[in-house]
C-alpha cells in the first residue's frame, strides 16, 4: 500500500493528494467507477435501474444484520446478505405474476425498514447516519482490497458472461434456442450488482449509490451507436466524473457523493441535448 | 452457408406435451412428427396454445412429455440443434447494440464489448449475405426495418445450421410483398438443408402454398394432414369462421 501512495505522491504533485484520506478516496474512485461503469450498461439496457436502487435501500439492512450477529467485518456480512437477498427475490419474482416492480417494493421496503429499526435499537441510528449521505473520506485501505475483488468479479464476469447476459437481456427464448440459460445469468448479475452496490454504500450513501450506477450509462446511451462506444463512453463518463467531483469537493467543500452525481446529471443532460439535436 | 448435407432419415418427435396453468390445461396431449425437410404450419385460433407450444420446445415452459431427435438410420437419439425465430425483439429504437453485436451475442464466446474480431465479423457477414442484408451489419438493431430484423433473426437461428428451425409468426409487422420474401426464403433454406420446420402462422394461403403438412391446433391437436385435407375439415371451418 506505501508504494502505492508513494506512486500518487511523485505522479500527482497537488495538494489535494498529500492527505492519506484523499489517496484512499481517490483509489476507490478508480476503483468503483470502472465497475459502476460496466454494470450500469447493462442495469440500463435491461431496465433494472429500480432493482438496483431497491438494492441500495436493502442495504442499511445488510449493515443491520452485521451488527446485530456481531460480525467483525461488516463487508463481509453484507456481501453474504446482498447475495441470499437477491436470489430470494429473483426466487419469489419468477413464481408470481405480480409485476417485478411490485415485488422488488415488497423486498426493498421490508428490508429498508427491517434494517432501520435493527440500527435504532437503543435510539442510536445516529451514528449510522453517514450511511445515508455516505462519506469517501473516511474508506481505509481495507475497503479499498475489497473493491479491487469486486473489480475483478465483474471483469470475470463481462468476459466470460456479457454476450449471454446480453442475448438474454435481447431475447429469452432466442438465447435458450442457442442453449443459453438466460434464468442463471439473471440471478447471477443480481447477485453481482447487489454485491458491488451494498460494498459501495459506505462511501456513496444510500440516497444516492444508484445515480452513479445509472446516470454514466444513461449518458452514453444518448450517444452511442454500438456496444463499444456505449461501455468507453460509460467509463469515460464515470471515471472522469468521479475524480473531478473528487477534487472539487476538496476545494470547495461540498460533499463528494453530491458533487459526483450533479456532475453527471450535467453530462446527462449535455449528451442529451446532442442525442436530440443529432435525431433532427 | 453452412451447409448440412441432405439426408432425409431424421425424425423429431415431439410426444405427449402437456401444460397447465395452474387448473388451466393450456396444451393436452400434443403430439408431432417432424420430419427434415418439412415444413409443418402450426394453425389455431388466437389462444389456442401455439407459442406456449414453441416454448415448451425450447424448454421455456414447464410441460411433461418430451422432444426426440432420432437418427433413423443409425437408429439412435442424437442430440437436436433448434434454430429460431421470435416473433420480436425486445428492445428500444435507440439501443446502442448493432447487428454485429447481437449476432455474435447469439453465436460467440468472444465479448461484444471490446473491438471486433475480425475472423467473427467476416463470419457474420457471410451468414447475412446468405440473405442479401450484409450492409445491415453495423446497424442499430431498432433502426432495421421489420424485413431487415425478420431476416437478421432468420439468418442467427441457421448459424449454425439447426435439425429443426422454428419460427414463431415471423411475419407481423412487414408488408405483404415482405412476408411472400420471407416465405421464399424458409422454402429454400428447407429444400437446400433438408431441415425440419415448425411455423406458427396465421396467413392461410401462404401456409398452403408452402407448408407440406397442418397441424390445427386448439389446445389439442384438432387435425393434421396436407393443407387440403385439413382446409376441408369442417373443425377448421368452425374454429376460423367463428374467428370472422
Amino acid at each position: 500500500m506505501d508504494l502505492i501512495y508513494h506512486m500518487m505522491d511523485v505522479l500527482l504533485p497537488f495538494d489535494f493528494i498529500s492527505f492519506t484520506f484523499m489517496k484512499n478516496a481517490l483509489l476507490a474512485i478508480l476503483i468503483s467507477a470502472p465497475i459502476f461503469a460496466l454494470i450500469g450498461t447493462m442495469i440500463v439496457n435491461k431496465r433494472m435501474a429500480f432493482f438496483s436502487d431497491a438494492m441500495g435501500h436493502s442495504a442499511l439492512c445488510g449493515i443491520a444484520v452485521g451488527v446485530v450477529f456481531g460480525f467483525m467485518n461488516l463487508s463481509l456480512s453484507m456481501i453474504v446478505f446482498a447475495v441470499l437477498f437477491s436470489v430470494l427475490l429473483n426466487f419469489v419474482k419468477d413464481r408470481t405474476t405480480y409485476g417485478a416492480d411490485t415485488i422488488i417494493s415488497v423486498f426493498a421496503s421490508i428490508a429498508l425498514a427491517l434494517g432501520l429499526a435493527l440500527l435504532s435499537l437503543g435510539g442510536s441510528f445516529n451514528k449510522y447516519n453517514s450511511y445515508l449521505i455516505g462519506d469517501i473520506l473516511s474508506i481505509t485501505s481495507e475497503e479499498n482490497i475489497f473493491l479491487v475483488a469486486c473489480l475483478a468479479l465483474v471483469l470475470l464476469m463481462w468476459i466470460f458472461a456479457y454476450n449471454k447476459i446480453n442475448a438474454d437481456s435481447i431475447s429469452r427464448p432466442l438465447a435458450r434456442s442457442k442453449g443459453i440459460s438466460g434464468k442463471l445469468y439473471d440471478y447471477l448479475f443480481s447477485a453481482v450488482i447487489s454485491v458491488v452496490i451494498m460494498l459501495s454504500i459506505r462511501w456513496i450513501g444510500v440516497l444516492l449509490i444508484n445515480s452513479l450506477v445509472i446516470l454514466p450509462a444513461a449518458s452514453a446511451r444518448n450517444v452511442s451507436l454500438n456496444t463499444r462506444q456505449y461501455h468507453l463512453l460509460t467509463l469515460i463518463f464515470s471515471v472522469v466524473m468521479g475524480v473531478l467531483g473528487l477534487v472539487i469537493s476538496y476545494y470547495v467543500h461540498v460533499p463528494t457523493g453530491p458533487m459526483i452525481v450533479l456532475l453527471l446529471g450535467g453530462t446527462f443532460f449535455v449528451t442529451f441535448i446532442i442525442h436530440t439535436l443529432v435525431k433532427r | 452457408m453452412e451447409k448440412k448435407k441432405a439426408c432425409g432419415a431424421h425424425c423429431i418427435k415431439i410426444s405427449d406435451i402437456n401444460v397447465r396453468f395452474g387448473d388451466e390445461v393450456v396444451l393436452k396431449d400434443v403430439n408431432i412428427h417432424l420430419h427434415c425437410g418439412h415444413l409443418v404450419a402450426l394453425i389455431g385460433p388466437n389462444g389456442a396454445g401455439k407459442s406456449t407450444l414453441i416454448k415448451s420446445i425450447l424448454g421455456e415452459v414447464k410441460h411433461t412429455g418430451k422432444v426426440t431427435f432420432r437418427n433413423l438410420v443409425k437408429g439412435k437419439a442424437e442430440k437436436m440443434k433448434i434454430g429460431y425465430v421470435p416473433q420480436s425483439l425486445n428492445i428500444e429504437r435507440d439501443i446502442p447494440v448493432t447487428v454485429y453485436d447481437l449476432f455474435a451475442s447469439y453465436i460467440s464466446c468472444y465479448p461484444v464489448w471490446l473491438p471486433k474480431r475480425k475472423s467473427l465479423y467476416e463470419k457474420i457477414v457471410r451468414q447475412l449475405s446468405i440473405f442479401s442484408i450484409e450492409d445491415c451489419i453495423d446497424k442499430q438493431i431498432g433502426k432495421l426495418s421489420g424485413g431487415e430484423l425478420q431476416r437478421v433473426l432468420l439468418s442467427i437461428a441457421i448459424t449454425p445450421m439447426p435439425n429443426l428451425l422454428i419460427l414463431d409468426e415471423p411475419v407481423s409487422g412487414i408488408d405483404h410483398n415482405g412476408v411472400m420474401d420471407f416465405y421464399r426464403l424458409v422454402d429454400t433454406i428447407k429444400r437446400e438443408n433438408d431441415i425440419a420446420i415448425l411455423l406458427v402462422s396465421h396467413d392461410l394461403d401462404l401456409v398452403k402454398e408452402y407448408a407440406d403438412k397442418v397441424l390445427l391446433l386448439n389446445h389439442e391437436v384438432i387435425c393434421e394432414g396436407t393443407p387440403d385435407e385439413v382446409y376441408d375439415d369442417p373443425r377448421f371451418h368452425e374454429i376460423f369462421d367463428e374467428e370472422k
